[in-house]
């Protein structure tokens, strides 16, 4: 391992004050599953980790019906899907957060550290980007939001500048008539990274769609937002020529590579089914 | 950075015991328990989170212990495959390890002792799918598995906590 620091940040200002003085070098820790790994092999240069969870506003969940559900940045996925709220109104987090790593990494690994990551193959993201997420970032100039879909900017890249990061996460409460679904391809059951994973909510209402959101993973620089597909389901009854519109609008915006997961040609196909897969089990959460 | 070394001080809880210890700042928990404190029951499979040779439990909840710095336990409650028996009394979990012969050359057990241990605390009559789910970050290059299943339903089944 580098020769890493490490320091409790107390409050939220004292964390921005660190990363900002801390430069390059300084990175937030949260469970640590992704930084700790990059500060051992090395891929990133890392020389102090600053440790924002004793910061109450990153390791809170909390919901009211006005104000929708917030995450705090660095909670655990184990509390997100133990939450009783998450669990009734929002189970494709409970989908993404039980899928990412095993049970230890689940009690560490937090959706703020997988957003910032910024992997192409979150398995967070996805369905962020669907549940309209939008990204609370605190820094030297105070506090600013970024809607989801716009925080990644490449791999391993994001919006954040010296001194930022993210406090939490705000999702708005789900319009009755709603449901969404994540799913992801892997070849073993569990414990793998994504070939391509997917995301969508639709609301439907008098049995024709009325909003629909689709999100694609790991078919591209960054998890993306499909405009085209939730075009093709809005306004009309579900059925299976929306639903094949849909999977088409997918696999046209996905721009894959070739990597020892998954070929071009997978990742393309795999992009329509999940996004069939997942706008089908969306409805049936919509209905339930 | 060069490598410069600079030591801390850490209050923690081990498997009951308060303990003060002193790491280097860079230490993970693995290494603290195991250089520092002299706790070798966790193991270095991989050092990168994939294998759980590593689980300790912290503050209620399993941790790759590979995966959290020494630092970061300050003021914590950790639990080792160390605190499992009392005495020379092995746990009915580990004493049904035994019984189904659910370990080979027993790198991987500490971590599913500790995994499994957890499992029964929250969940005393864990099904099969729910066994195998929970234990996916323990990997095992020995067994097959199938007898460490059979072990922590040997142990649910005696109504282990
Ligand atoms: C064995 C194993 C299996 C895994 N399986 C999966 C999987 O199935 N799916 C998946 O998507 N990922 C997986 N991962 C990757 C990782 O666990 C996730 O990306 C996790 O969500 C990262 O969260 P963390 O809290 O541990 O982040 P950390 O490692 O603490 O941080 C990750 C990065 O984000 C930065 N960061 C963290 N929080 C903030 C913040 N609030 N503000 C600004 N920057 C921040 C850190 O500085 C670092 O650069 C796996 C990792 C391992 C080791
Ligand atoms: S040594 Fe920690 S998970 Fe393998
Ligand atoms: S007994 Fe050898 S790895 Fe499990």
């Amino acid at each position: 391992m580098q020769a890493v620091k490490y320091v409790r940040a107390a409050s939220v200002d004292e964390a921005s004050r660190l990363l900002q003085e801390g430069g390059e070098g300084a990175r937030v820790l949260a469970g640590g599953t992704d930084v700790i790994v990059q500060a051992r092999e090395r891929t990133r240069e890392i020389d102090l980790f600053v440790d924002i969870k004793q910061i109450a506003e990153t390791m809170s969940i909390a919901y009211d019906a006005a104000d929708g559900l917030s995450i705090g940045a660095a909670a655990p996925c184990h509390e997100i899907y133990g939450n009783e709220t998450v669990r009734e109104l929002y189970p494709s987090l409970v989908d993404s957060t039980s899928l990412i790593g095993g049970t230890a990494i689940q009690g560490r690994a937090s959706l703020g550290g997988n957003l910032c990551n910024s992997s192409p193959a979150a398995d967070g993201i996805p369905t962020l980007i669907v549940l309209e997420a939008t990204v609370e970032i605190a820094g030297p100039n105070g506090r600013r939001s970024v809607a989801v879909e716009d925080f990644c900017t490449a791999p391993g890249r994001n919006v954040l500048e010296s001194g930022e990061f993210v406090v939490s996460l705000k999702f708005p409460t789900p319009a009755a008539g709603s449901g969404a679904r994540f799913l992801r391809f892997i070849p073993r059951n569990e414990m793998d990274i994504a070939v391509t994973n997917a995301a969508t909510q639709v609301r439907i209402e008098n049995g024709s769609v009325s909003w629909a959101r689709v999100s694609i993973g790991a078919v591209a620089p960054i998890p993306l937002l499909v405009a085209d597909a939730a075009a093709a389901l809005v306004g009309q009854p579900l059925s299976d020529e929306t639903i094949a519109a849909a999977a088409a609008a997918s696999r046209a915006a996905a721009s894959p590579i070739d990597d020892m997961r998954g070929s071009i040609r997978q990742r393309r196909h795999l992009a329509g089914v999940l996004t069939e897969r997942t706008i089908r089990q969306a409805a049936e959460r919509a209905a339930a | 950075m060069t490598t410069q070394t600079s030591h801390i001080v850490v209050n923690t809880t081990i498997n009951g015991e308060p303990t003060v210890f002193l790491a280097n700042e860079r230490d993970s928990l693995l290494e603290a328990l195991r250089d520092r404190i002299g706790l070798t029951g966790a193991k270095e499979g991989c050092n990168n989170g994939n294998c759980g040779a590593c689980c300790v439990n912290l503050d209620g909840r399993i941790v790759n212990s590979c995966l959290v710095m020494a630092a970061e336990v300050e003021g914590s409650e950790v639990r080792t495959v160390e605190g499992l028996a009392d005495g020379d009394q092995l746990s009915p979990l580990q004493n049904a390890f035994l019984e189904e012969a659910a370990l080979q050359c027993g790198i991987c057990t500490p971590g599913f002792l500790v995994a499994a241990e957890a499992l029964l605390e929250q969940n005393p009559d864990p099904s099969e799918h729910e066994i195998r789910y929970w234990l996916a970050g323990n990997l095992c290059r020995c067994t097959g598995y199938d007898k460490i299943i059979r072990a922590v339903q040997l142990a649910a089944g005696q109504g282990q906590d």
